[in-house]
């Protein structure tokens, strides 16, 4: 351990109690019997999709498309999977066959 | 029930391979900074959260304050507040479960609850309890694992995490088919990579959420007027 039981502790239980919290929060300001306002309720319906389109950014945000090989391997790897999705609409096999794709490229090809 | 936890345990599929994978690579990690399995095993349980497990590491290697500790905590873990959002009347007939659900909110969680519906005769509260309960054990097997059997793997796994890319690259499909107005992905992702441009791969995150949930609101009446 770089650093005491203890303080390896506190952090630990800082961060637990923290993350609960940001989970929470949405819960915890509008769960109870009070009026979700208009505001809010409209969040909820739009923000989903648009999260949904911050994390697969999320997820590529390591790929650099100034040196090779240019993120060539997650852009053909992620047309596939929409592509496989759109076609078959198979949740596991647009993901499995994705992946197995994705694999092939980093391990073989690049 | 076993009907409903046959169901959850198929649409979690993709979360047990990303799950396993990510947490072999934090348990590795977390072995080599000097905690052992049993540790492994008390932050996968309490703290359960997948990038911010492995920013923990470097809070702890660097022997960070507890303010340090909770503002990065805060920082990267702040999209969670949107989550709750959607599922507040979901989780509202869930009783006492609720505690445990909210607790098991992470990324991967909170896509399968807006992509898996239960069927006909099925209760949302299970098949909802189902899918955080089998999440949270795969993610806390991968760590534990990971922190036992280091770097001794049978065959190369490399990029077998892009099970979670392509988990979310399906949602963004779905969501894009049912929805008729595709303005709000358009927004999420603009902002996105605006921001990925500006603020780097570290930092993009809640500059990103921020810009998307301001315009958004800025085009609420344009939305509402169009559904």
């Amino acid at each position: 351990m770089p650093i005491s039981f203890g303080h390896s502790v506190m952090i630990i239980a800082v961060v637990a109690v923290c993350t609960y919290f940001t989970r929470a929060a949405a819960f915890v300001l509008f769960g109870g019997k009070r009026e979700v306002p208009s505001s809010v309720k409209y969040l909820g319906k739009v923000l989903p999709p648009a999260i949904i389109a911050i994390l697969v950014i999320y997820c590529l945000k390591g790929v650099n498309p100034t040196v090779f090989p240019y993120g060539l391997a997650e852009i053909i790897s992620v047309i596939c999977v929409a592509v496989l999705h759109i076609w078959k609409r198979n949740n596991l096999l647009s993901i499995g066959l994705g992946t197995v794709i994705y694999m092939f490229f980093v391990q073989v090809v690049f | 029930m076993k009907k409903t936890l046959k169901y959850a345990f198929i649409q979690t599929i993709p979360v047990l391979f990303g799950y396993l994978f990510m947490g072999l690579a934090f348990g590795i990690l977390f072995e080599k900074a000097g905690y052992n399995f049993i540790w492994a095993f008390f932050v996968s349980l309490t703290c359960y959260a997948g990038s911010m497990q492995f920013v923990l590491i470097t809070l702890l290697t660097g022997g960070a304050s507890a303010i340090h500790s909770a503002f990065m905590t805060l920082m990267i873990n702040f999209r969670h507040m949107f989550y709750g959002l959607s599922l507040i009347e979901r989780f509202k007939k869930t009783g006492k479960s609720k505690f445990y659900l909210i607790h098991a909110l992470t990324d991967e969680t909170y896509s399968l609850h807006c992509l898996v519906k239960p069927k006909e005769g099925m209760s949302d509260k299970k098949l909802m309890l189902y899918i955080s309960v089998l999440d949270h054990i795969y993610w806390i097997t991968g760590c534990v694992m990971g922190a036992l059997i280091g770097q001794i793997i049978p065959f190369d796994t490399t990029g077998i995490d892009f099970a979670m890319t392509a988990l979310f690259v399906v949602i963004f499909v779905e969501q894009w088919k049912e929805s008729k107005q595709h303005l709000p992905a358009i927004i999420g992702g603009l902002c996105a990579i605006i921001s990925l441009l500006v603020f780097g791969a570290d930092n993009f995150l809640p500059p990103a959420l921020v810009a998307t949930v301001l315009m958004l609101l800025f085009y609420r009446a344009n939305m509402e007027k169009q559904s």
